[in-house]
């Protein structure tokens, strides 16, 4: 249905994929060494985000949650300024307001990091309804995690988008885990998507380790959105790799489930794929690397070097 | 002028407003069953039934207004807000903030509370100043028709998320409404009547009280000044302390119950502004602090009226007497 995607465009998902895993785990070596607080990675989850933002056009919008910094990334946010906002910095993305929990990008289209968890879901609806109302060829992506899907809001949002038919793709990253609790205990259903079908609107389940897997179910989705119209559900299974937040020792995680997944991960799965095909080979899978950290080092530079808010702004931006 | 209701003052204010501007649009639970003249003159994309679900209404507004509409919810009855708190005090009252200015959230929020119609307390609740407490939220809770009808229109201009109380007994009430698109500016108060000798600070329904207290008053002898605050946040300062300043007495009248509520604030203002003016201590009549009941002989008793506002200024004057 869609062009194959060109390899460099390929090498270009994993090395996005590899710059999200780094700047999570810098940001997890940060918490560990100086104490820089609350972050919730989304290391194990880099395909869901890359797959989906790939399928994009510039004129979407984002709604996310507490594990944001994959699709802000993926997004093309700039790493320097996300660092700095982490760190408190005046050039941070919100100007040191947000920290790395509620990071928002207007001229990306990333509206919203929601930490209340489905607050991500509450909003979805009204941006779906400003751009059918205002006529734009745009959808308003919402991501959320199985853990925001046993929110009440979860239900009233679904059910608003589709009586509406608002332009809303529903992505539901079913890492496993809500916060500290395994969703095994939580849930009885195996699929957050036979929720999502009883509301009346088209989904799918992918795996979303498969960057490609992903990609292709995003951009199957938003295809039938511009034909069809009304809201798409997608859910991606995945597994979070990490704690709930940094640090967290994970003593409650069964390590055979760890294992199995980590043995399915989707920036190794990428890698092993690409490499198997003859586009990657050790060199420049090497250099990819490289680049990387090379990027993520100058980031936390800049966002070190970069000053604190004037104590003048507390009070500032609290009225329009 | 012409002489309407507040329920007709209010219709009037979004019939002028949605005509002006079309990104202003309204949705909640029968908003379109029941302003069937909105409905037929601006269509059903801008006039919407929605779920019975307070919270993702109040979220919808939310994401409308920082994408670009500028939506007016209906929730019907103050104490559903409940429901929708984490939409109007987590997203719409801090995401301007949190974005670093980046987002603003032109919003209004409707409900109605107050006694008068023995709802009980799952419909009647004063929860005013809970918004008041909000960061990034502004309050407005009228007292008369053309007051309704200027101060829904000004939210609605507003950029920020707005909380329009209607004080439910008032909505058949008549008032004389200029026929003009006069915008009250939110943040200003009312001298409802003007006097000398103490001032009444009161808002909503309790205004009305406060003017008939007066009126006694006067034939007693004692010239009241009662001030309507409209807004109670912004809450205007400048108009309370001149007048707590020209008094040296002043008596906080209102329906929400007494602890942490906006006679609380306005007491508070006094002591530390105006301290030096005082005749007497502040003083507050409430509601008091349980439910509101339905019964009409407990809610007509939980309700602050003329009777108990007149003994209670007279007891002020005459407690604290200036010496002959």
């Amino acid at each position: 249905m869609h062009p194959p995607t060109p390899p460099c465009q390929r090498t270009r998902m994993l090395e996005t994929m590899l710059l999200i895993r780094t700047h999570e785990e810098t940001l997890a070596t940060l918490h560990a060494s100086e104490g820089v607080g609350g972050t919730c990675t989304s290391v194990g989850q880099e395909a869901c985000a890359v797959g989906v933002v790939q399928a994009l056009e510039a004129s979407d919008r984002i709604l996310t949650n507490h594990r944001s910094a994959g699709h802000l990334l993926a997004r093309g946010a700039d790493p320097g300024r996300m660092m700095a906002e982490v760190l408190g910095r005046s050039t941070g993305y919100c100007k040191g307001k947000s920290g790395s929990l509620h990071i928002s990008v207007k001229e990306l289209g990333v509206l919203l990091t929601s930490t209340i968890v489905g607050g991500e879901l509450s909003l979805a609806p009204g941006v779906g309804l400003s751009l059918a109302m205002q006529g734009e060829d745009a959808i308003a992506v919402c991501f959320f995690g199985d853990g925001a899907a046993c929110e009440g809001r979860f239900h009233e949002s679904l059910n608003l988008a589709a009586v509406w038919k608002l332009p809303i793709l529903y992505v539901c990253e079913n890492n496993q885990w809500q916060a500290f609790v395994h969703r095994k205990e939580t849930m009885l259903a195996e699929q957050i998507a036979n929720w999502a079908n009883g509301y009346g609107m088209p989904c799918e389940t992918v795996d979303g380790n498969d960057v490609e897997a992903v990609l292709a179910a995003a951009l199957r989705a938003r295809t039938r959105m511009r034909t069809a119209g009304g809201p798409y559900f997608l859910e991606l299974n995945t597994y979070r790799q990490r704690g709930h937040f940094e640090p967290d020792d994970q003593a409650y995680v069964d390590g055979h489930e760890l294992q199995a997944w980590l043995a399915r991960d989707p920036i190794a799965l990428m890698r092993q794929r690409l490499a198997g095909e003859g586009l990657l080979g050790e060199e420049e899978s090497e250099r990819m690397l490289m680049r990387v950290r090379a990027r993520i080092d100058e980031a936390l530079r800049f966002a070190r070097s970069s000053p604190f808010p004037d104590p003048r702004e507390l009070t500032t931006e609290i009225y329009a | 002028m012409s002489r309407m209701t507040v329920n007709e003052a209010i219709g009037r204010a979004l019939a002028e407003e949605m005509r002006r501007d079309p990104r202003v649009l309204m949705f909640g639970e029968g908003v379109a069953t029941k302003r069937t003249d909105l409905l037929e003159e601006f269509g059903a994309a801008r006039v919407r039934n929605t779920p019975l679900a307070e919270g993702i209404i109040a979220g919808t507004a939310a994401g409308a207004a920082a994408t670009g509409l500028r939506p007016v919810i209906d929730l019907l009855f103050a104490p559903f807000l409940c429901y929708a708190m984490d939409e109007i005090v987590n997203s719409a009252g801090k995401l301007r903030y949190i974005s670093g200015g980046q987002f603003s959230f032109p919003m209004v929020v409707i409900a109605m509370t107050g006694s008068g119609w023995t709802v009980g307390a799952q419909h009647n609740h004063n929860l005013e100043a809970w918004f008041v407490h909000s960061p990034g939220l502004k309050v407005v809770m009228p007292s008369n028709a053309a007051d309704f009808k200027g101060l829904l229109k000004a939210a609605i201009r507003d950029d920020n998320p707005v909380l329009f109380f209607v004080d439910m007994a008032l909505t058949p009430v008549e008032g004389e409404v200029p026929d003009d698109e006069r915008v009250i500016p939110l943040g200003k108060a009312a001298i409802a009547r003007a006097g000398r000798d103490l001032t009444i600070v009161s808002y909503a329904k309790t205004v009305g009280t406060c003017l008939d207290a007066a009126a006694q008053l006067a034939a007693d002898g004692i010239e009241a000044e009662v001030i309507d605050l409209r807004s109670l946040k912004p809450l205007d300062e400048e108009t309370i302390l001149r007048s707590a300043r020209k008094t040296g007495r002043v008596i906080v009248v209102h329906e929400a119950s007494r602890m942490c509520g906006v006679g609380a604030e306005v007491a508070a203002l006094i002591a530390e502004q105006a301290f030096p003016s005082l005749k007497a201590p502040v003083m507050r009549l409430t509601g008091p602090d349980a439910p509101a009941p339905s019964s009409w002989a407990l809610e007509q008793a939980f309700t602050p009226q003329a009777d108990r506002v007149v003994r209670a200024v007279h007891e002020l004057v005459r407690a604290h007497a200036e010496p002959a």
